[in-house]
């Protein structure tokens, strides 16, 4: 057993890179490794907000009538506020990789603070909209109330208060989820932030923000597709 | 030699390498994180052996004498529940593919040894939760928690489903390792067409595990906001659709059981491979059906729900899918079957459990067959059936596979040998205590037994064949206890093993055993085909075999 087979490479990596992991080869390796594995991670989210969507689909097909009434009863122009401000996020967050993969310390850090400020944006309005369904009694649950909504192109047909808390309990989720996606993306982006400030970041090791900004383009996404779908059912009758 | 031998076993390996509690609780190394796994599932093995028991205790009499209705559906819940997520999903890819995947393809570690071991935190989160659940009442759903009961029962349904939650977001965790180890961290001349088998239904488990885990995370956030707050997601009264449900939870649990028994398929290519000594039969085939049985794995999920309610044309389209699933299986089992032919076959333990799966595997998968078949499936749906057929699969095939790996890894993880002729024991004691029990639950199912039922006395006839069940249980409990006592046994008594001690091909056998905590003393080359047992045994570099 002494005479292993195995041949002996070149020992590799003798010039100690700090941000390089015991087990990897090359920077190289550790950064298709993380990067690699973000992908993955996102593609284990749409599969997560996935069951969502296919669930909404299904009610939407069923009830088709009470989903227009409900999305008349959320403000349109608040999602197309918030739409806006999670585009120029993601503008921030290419700005900032960007900036990290040229040394400009000071444009990385302004881009990570911005983008930071656009999530609260978000979030605030967000906030604004729950709360006032809130108030309207539109929040699923004992004091859910819908009675008397018009179905949009049908004069004088009602919409179905069980079938209105459907959408809404839809609506809860799925901007909920959301929404807690957004703030694990902000405490990224703090992270980020900080380690920025301390220069940690060089032209050669800037992975974290490359794939900290994918998970963020991925919330964005999301919004996208939510935004129209929930808000947007049949608004010019 | 036995200078040699002195000096490997006090070499520093990964257990010796330090002691603390810390340094185990704290551990990056992928190999110890397998034997943290590995004591876990053990325990939780027991759980719903013991939970197991109890069912069987109780239709040993027609009368539902030992426990009350209520009961016994919280026993068969637990049971399933534990089974299935604390114990089967994570055995083979928890323990043995975190402890073998980076040294089969010639790494130092996965490629994210932190989120491993969070992994391994996350599990044990989501078991506590079980833990706790099952002392202070636990669920009485059954382990498919079927809406609208499932958002009603007054039983502990919350805590279970998130513990399986939590659970589950470990197995995605290690899934995402695992995709992420074998695409980039390959040591040179580690190509895919080299890697081992196991690393190919490694690799197709994870994709699984990635896709499919995430839809039953947020099938059970659903039935918790139903149940909380009664929003009609799923309550066919408020509008909603029970049938999502089935459609959700399929999506996931079909997929699973492939999580289940792809990975043990992995292990039985190795263990066939180096006891028949021959390169296994249509490598490229092999490795394809796993991939394979993940695509189509996910494209047959209503064929559980025949009888609910779906339309014929979409039950038309499963049936003939499900049966589409059997191929690539059957494509594993044939060839297997041909690596044996003309092959030197060796009977050590491991290859005996090896052919447990395989004949084990072949009943469950030719009668999920019969259950695919329209006609007969409204016969035999909801009966115990249905039961034997997922245990054949479950317990014969993949339980199987994974203590025939744990045998066959046993020295390389432990450093000692365990003993054969014990271990060729238990492997018989397994096999036919396994028959007895399941076997006959094919004829009660058959003859319209239906699951799920505490008590049978109005069908007294049933009788005999539960107690044959009930007897197997008792010899399948043995059989099962005894690999636990010896392997014990042996890490204080058994022989030291050498590094390779069944002349085994794969890269994994080339370092010391138990292996240094970065696996190789120096970074791997590979410049060989995998499985070359032609060369390995060729008279000119043939070392006696150590150990047999
Ligand atoms: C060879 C391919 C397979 C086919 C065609 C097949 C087919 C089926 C069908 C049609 C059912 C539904 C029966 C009913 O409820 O009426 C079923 C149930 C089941 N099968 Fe399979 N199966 C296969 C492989 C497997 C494997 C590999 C496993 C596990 C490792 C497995 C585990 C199960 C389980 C757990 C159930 C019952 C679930 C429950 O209702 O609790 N099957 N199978
Ligand atoms: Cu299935």
């Amino acid at each position: 057993m002494a005479d292993s087979p195995i041949a002996v490479q070149g020992t590799s990596h003798q010039v100690h890179n700090p941000a390089l992991l015991h087990h990897f080869a090359q920077p190289e390796q550790q950064r298709n490794a993380a990067s690699l594995g973000m992908w993955w991670f996102l593609a284990t989210e749409v599969m997560f907000f996935g069951g969502l969507f296919c669930s909404y689909l299904v009610y939407r097909l069923l009830y088709y009538p009470e989903f227009a009434a409900c999305a008349k009863t959320l403000d349109w122009r608040l999602g197309a506020t918030n739409t806006a401000v999670l585009i120029c996020s993601s503008l921030t967050v290419v700005l900032a990789v960007w900036a990290a993969s040229m040394a400009r310390r000071t444009l990385l850090v302004v881009c990570l603070i911005a983008t930071i400020i656009l999530g609260f944006v978000f979030l605030g309005i967000k906030g604004k909209e729950y709360h006032d369904k809130f108030v309207e009694h539109h929040v699923p649950g004992p004091t859910f109330s819908f009675e008397k909504v018009p179905i949009p192109g049908h004069p004088g047909e009602y919409a179905n208060p069980q079938r209105a808390q459907i959408y809404f309990a839809l609506y809860f989720i799925m901007t909920g989820l959301h929404a807690i996606h957004m703030i694990i993306g902000i405490g990224i982006f703090t992270y980020l932030l900080i380690m920025a400030w301390k220069s940690r970041y060089t032209p050669k090791y800037y992975t974290p923000i490359e794939i900290g900004g994918l998970y963020w383009h991925f919330v964005d996404i999301i919004w996208i597709y939510l935004f129209p779908l929930l808000y947007l059912i049949d608004l010019h009758k | 030699m036995s200078t040699v031998k002195a000096q490997v076993t006090e070499r520093t390996n990964y257990l010796n390498a330090d002691y603390g509690v810390r340094s185990w609780l704290l551990t990056t190394d992928h190999k110890r994180i397998a034997l943290l796994y590995l004591i876990s599932i053990t325990f939780f093995f027991f759980i719903g052996g013991f939970y197991a028991l109890l069912i069987r205790l109780e239709l040993l009499t027609p009368a539902g004498d030992l426990v009350q209705a209520d009961t016994y559906n919280k026993l068969f819940t637990m049971h399933g529940m534990v089974m299935v997520f604390f114990f089967l999903i994570p055995s083979i890819p928890a323990v043995l593919g975190n402890f073998l995947i980076p040294m089969m393809i010639g790494a130092k570690d996965l490629a994210f040894p932190r989120i491993n071991l969070l992994s391994w935190y996350l599990y044990i989160i989501g078991g506590a939760l079980m833990c706790h659940c099952m002392l202070t009442g636990g669920a009485d759903t059954g382990w498919t928690f079927y809406v609208p009961f499932s958002a009603i029962t007054n039983t502990k349904f919350v805590e279970a489903g998130l513990a399986i939650f939590v659970a589950g977001f470990s197995s995605i965790l290690t899934g995402l390792n695992f995709v992420v180890t074998v695409h980039r961290m390959r040591a040179p001349g580690m190509t895919w067409s080299r890697l081992p088998l196991f690393v190919w239904a490694h690799y197709a488990t994870s994709i699984i595990q990635l896709l499919g885990t995430p839809v039953i995370a947020i099938t059970i956030l659903l039935v918790a906001a139903e149940r909380t707050l009664h929003l009609g997601i799923f309550d066919p009264k408020l509008g909603g659709d029970p049938l999502l449900f089935q459609h959700l939870f399929w999506f996931y649990s079909h997929p699973a059981v492939y999580i289940m028994i792809l990975p043990a398929m992995g292990v039985i290519s190795e263990v066939i491979a180096c006891y028949a000594r021959k390169r296994i039969f249509g490598y490229s085939f092999v490795a394809f059906s796993s991939i394979a049985i993940a695509v189509f794995g996910f494209l047959v999920w209503a064929h559980h729900m025949f009888v609910a309610g779906i339309s014929l044309y979409s039950a038309l389209v499963f049936s003939m899918l499900s049966y589409a699933v059997a191929v690539p299986s059957a494509v594993k089992v044939f060839n297997w079957t041909a690596t044996l032919y003309k092959g030197s076959i060796h009977y050590d333990a491991p290859m005996l459990y090896a052919f447990g799966f395989i004949g084990l595997f072949t009943v469950g998968g030719l009668t999920g067959l019969f259950l695919a078949a329209l006609g007969i499936d409204v016969h035999v749906t909801d009966t115990y059936f249905v039961v034997a057929h997922f245990h054949y699969i479950m317990v014969g095939g993949a339980v199987m596979g994974y203590l025939g790996g744990m045998h066959f890894w046993w020295p390389k993880i432990s450093g000692k040998l365990y003993p054969e002729g014990w271990a060729k024991l238990a492997a018989l004691i397994v096999f036919v205590g396994f028959n007895l029990t399941f076997f006959p639950q094919f004829i009660l199912g058959y003859l319209g037994m239906p699951r799920r039922y505490w008590d049978y006395s109005h069908m007294p006839e049933f009788q005999v064949l539960n107690v044959a069940s009930t007897a197997g249980a008792t010899i399948l409990g043995i059989g099962y206890l005894l690999p636990m006592v010896y392997f014990l046994w042996s890490l204080r008594y058994g022989d030291p093993a050498p590094d390779n001690p069944w002349n085994a091909a794969g890269l994994e056998w080339k370092t010391a055993s138990p292996p240094p905590t970065f696996n190789f003393d120096s970074d791997p080359v590979v410049t060989w085909e995998a499985y070359n047992y032609d060369e390995i045994d060729a008279p000119h570099i043939q070392e006696a075999p150590v150990g047999r």
